[in-house]
């Protein structure tokens, strides 16, 4: 009963947002209040049956319905509640169901946040969500629906992916899916905008606020996934540049482009089409990416579905949203207009050129990512393209932008000269530059890349300590007051960048210091790696909810003190026969140590994995710290100045 | 004129910039493709010596070997005709399993053993990495075709 309710619910959303949208785009061509009204009222609609959908899946897997065919492929009634619940999107059609109720809900949140825009432009941004709105729908209840039924029913679940079995589960997908759902409100604020014709700096602080939301769920919910592979998937990495991991990433270069791009369309007027284009790739790569992840070209963890009428609605879906999308602004770019002049060095030419390097840098992990599926759907043989290019490229493509990242934070607008910026600049390029080739040797290993890695994170530290001082300078308080009395805009900006060197530097030191050793061991043998002894202690055995595990135990000393008692297991997860590593760190300010078990192989000994990852924890701290500085930036009482905005307004 | 003569040298530096950075991307690209063989590939002698490549297929029944006091495993890969020895030092993956799909990439030596540096397995039981599917579909076909003129010796394919 619960199940058909679900599916009924869906379809009525299905026809609400109908409603949606030819409400709101006829309403909106014939300035009739009435109209719009009545398109926003069928979204509250849409988002109430679309998430009393989402509700009865979570229902069904709560109630362990195993009548529900979704739930007997994705649970089992050994699996524990909280991963019950997070199997709601655990495979394909719960992961659709998903995105589309995220998609409503950035949708009500628009109707509910946004009273204060122009009601014919409202009304033509709601009706863009609800197209994409309709697709998903669609897409979910003709392709994927989740509450086929299984009749018979299954006795029993076939359960949860156990590499999915983990906290990580319940909390990254839905965090990244509000990142890329999100890119949809800046997609419809460039759409309303280019069939209004008309492109003001109002519009781009709008759209600011949506986009830099977006983004800092897009930022966590990386962050997120990244720290969970590390200690998932047993061996110790945090970025594998898998396509999967690429389709994610490449929104979020793109939207850190248009955050940018956005700041110098508000400020100055300038960039307006490049700032509407953005708006519109960054959501088509959410898409791109949904299509890559979710229609079975490719395979890797995050892939269920291989059913090809799935792939092509997508595909069909895709074409039509970006091809659309770009012929309207093809159509519409010449009544926007062009914006404000700028001179050569100025922070609007920083700031173009970094948005240039972005973009190269997306087409390069583009590249990447989307060669060997068109070669292999070609029929022209099998490749794969690892790590080493993504690094290869990455690297030279990036330093310049991160040094022009310095180089903005101090640049006026409109026009500066290269003399004076050197001259306020020159001391903390030539503290940067000197700890830079100096600090790899004092810590024993000097390497170019270390050296360079260590100049950007530095370069970055510097600019923002000698910007944030001339700030405070000028303010004539005392520094406390001061800082608290800075516009949050700029601190939320110093933040976010500190949080980039703090990233870099997390990379450049586990890069280049990390110890990594696979070692076959057995009870009472230790290793010295990296100045700690590892002590294996044996392995015992242990039962959990719905595995069989054996435990180890290592015991770490330093100096003949005892760090850490670590205790990685090897579980056998019953209902798929599946073996899985849990590896057991200790994580550090400084450094993790990290021990996974491998196999048994023979006479008690084990093959072991012991990793010393120095700084490895800054990688994700530095994430965290940029999406701060992004909330810190919309907490900006600027965006809140809403009556008087209203006035503006035409 | 003379701003006009900056904006060229602006944008003609934007372009060398660009185009710096598209041969880095090409040839970093270049040399860094992995291609991808089928055993009965390898035994045949088309896959490249020296360079680095991907062998699939599935790990063959009762070829897991392993070295004592080393980290140092045996096996063997196979599409169902032919085989291809495979050394890797280390520790598999959790579905490393034998008569199950596996992905291998490193280098062959001269005596035809493939030193593995990577080696892949499925991430879950129903689940088969593509290249060892490619790789035991192409023997099948190879199959129909040898069982098909074992029948009609004459026809001609």
């Amino acid at each position: 009963m619960i199940p058909e309710l679900g599916q009924f619910s869906l379809i009525l959303a299905l026809l609400l947002v109908m409603l949606q949208v030819g409400f709101s785009f006829i309403g909106a061509t014939h300035n009739n209040q009435l109209w719009m009204s009545v398109g926003t009222s069928a979204t509250r609609g849409q988002f109430i049956f679309t998430g009393m959908a989402f509700v009865c899946l979570a229902y069904a897997f709560y109630a362990n319905d195993f009548s529900v065919l979704y739930v007997a492929s994705n649970s089992n009634s050994a699996l524990p509640l909280e991963y019950r619940l997070a199997a709601v999107w655990g495979g394909h059609e719960g992961s659709i169901l998903l995105w589309t109720t995220t998609l409503s809900l950035w949708t009500i949140a628009v109707t509910l946040f946004s009273r204060h825009l122009p009601a014919v432009f409202r009304a033509r941004l709601i009706g863009t969500m609800g197209l994409i709105s309709i697709g998903f729908l669609m897409f979910c209840l003709f392709t994927s629906n989740p509450f086929d039924r299984l009749i018979p029913a299954a006795l029993d679940g076939r359960d949860l992916n156990p590499l999915l079995q983990d906290p990580g589960m319940v909390f990254h997908p839905p965090v990244l899916y509000m990142g890329y759902v999100g890119f949809s409100v800046a997609f419809g604020f460039a759409i309303a905008a280019l069939l209004g014709g008309e492109l003001t700096q109002q519009w781009a602080r709008w759209t600011r606020t949506w986009t830099t939301a977006a983004w800092i769920f897009l930022t966590v919910g990386i962050a997120f996934g990244s720290e969970w592979a590390y200690y998932e998937l047993g061996w110790g990495g945090w970025w594998f540049w898998d396509a999967v991991e690429n389709a994610s990433f490449m929104p979020w270069l793109v939207g850190t482009a248009l955050i940018h791009s956005l700041a110098v369309t508000e400020k100055r007027g300038a960039f307006k089409l490049w700032t509407v284009l953005l708006a519109i790739v960054a959501f088509s790569l959410s898409l791109l990416g949904t299509f890559l992840v979710r229609s079975g070209v490719l395979t890797s963890v995050h892939a269920f579905a291989t059913d090809p009428e799935r792939g092509l609605f997508i595909l069909i879906f895709l074409g039509l949203v970006i091809g659309g999308a770009l012929i309207l602004f093809a159509l519409r770019a010449p009544q926007v207009g062009l914006g404000g002049r700028f001179g050569m060095v100025s922070r609007e030419s920083f700031l173009l050129s970094n948005n240039v390097i972005m973009i190269a840098a997306t087409g390069a992990v583009m590249l990447g990512t989307l060669y060997p599926l068109f070669l292999d759907a070609l029929g022209m043989g099998k490749i794969s393209v690892g790590p080493p290019y993504f690094d290869a490229v990455f690297v030279p493509v990036m330093t310049p932008a991160i040094f022009l990242m310095g180089l903005a934070i101090f640049s006026k607008w409109k026009n500066d000269d290269l003399p004076t910026l050197a001259k306020r600049l020159k001391w903390a390029f030539a503290v940067s530059a000197a700890t830079a080739l100096l600090l790899p040797l004092v810590l024993g290993k000097w390497t170019p890349l270390i050296s360079l890695g260590v100049l950007m994170a530095l370069w970055i530290f510097t600019t923002a300590f000698v910007s944030l001082r001339q700030r405070l300078q000028q303010r004539q308080q005392g520094w406390l007051p001061a800082l608290f009395g800075l516009p949050r805009a700029y601190l939320g900006m110093i933040v976010a960048h500190l949080g980039v060197a703090v990233f870099i530097t997390g990379v450049t030191m586990v890069k280049g210091y990390e110890v990594e050793q696979d070692l076959r061991m057995s009870p009472g043998e230790s290793a010295q790696i990296g100045g700690y002894v590892f002590r294996f202690e044996g392995v015992s055995d242990a039962v959990g909810p719905n595995y069989i595990a054996a435990k180890g135990l290592f015991k770490v000393t330093r100096n003949d003190k005892l760090v850490a008692m670590l205790v990685p297991e090897k579980r056998t997860y019953m209902v798929q026969n599946m073996p899985m590593t849990e590896a057991a760190i200790q994580t550090g300010f400084f450094r993790d140590l990290y021990v996974s078990l491998g196999e048994p192989i023979g006479d008690d000994a084990w093959a072991v994995r012991i990793y010393i990852k120095p700084f490895v924890q800054w990688i994700w701290g530095g994430c965290l710290l940029m999406a701060a500085g992004g909330l810190l930036a919309i907490l900006d009482p600027r965006y809140r100045r809403r009556k008087k905005d209203e006035q503006i307004a035409p | 004129m003379k701003a006009r003569h900056k904006r060229a040298a602006f944008i003609i530096a934007g372009l060398i910039a660009l185009a710096i950075a598209a041969m880095l991307v090409l040839n970093a690209f270049r040399s860094n493709l992995v291609f991808f063989y089928t055993p009965t590939q390898v035994v045949k002698g088309e896959a490249p010596q020296n360079t680095s490549f991907r062998i699939g297929g599935l790990v063959e029944q009762g070829s897991l070997r392993r070295t004592k006091n080393s980290l140092d495993i045996h096996f063997a890969v196979t599409d169902t005709i032919n085989r291809v020895e495979v050394i890797y030092s280390g520790i598999l993956p959790d579905l490393f399993k034998e008569d199950k799909g596996v992905v291998a990439q490193g280098k062959l030596d001269n005596n035809g053993l493939f030193h593995a540096d990577q080696v892949l397995a499925k991430h879950d039981e129903n689940y088969m990495p593509p290249e060892a599917a490619e790789a035991l579909k192409q023997a099948a076909e190879i199959n129909q075709k040898t069982s098909k003129s074992l029948v009609m010796p004459e026809a001609k394919p």
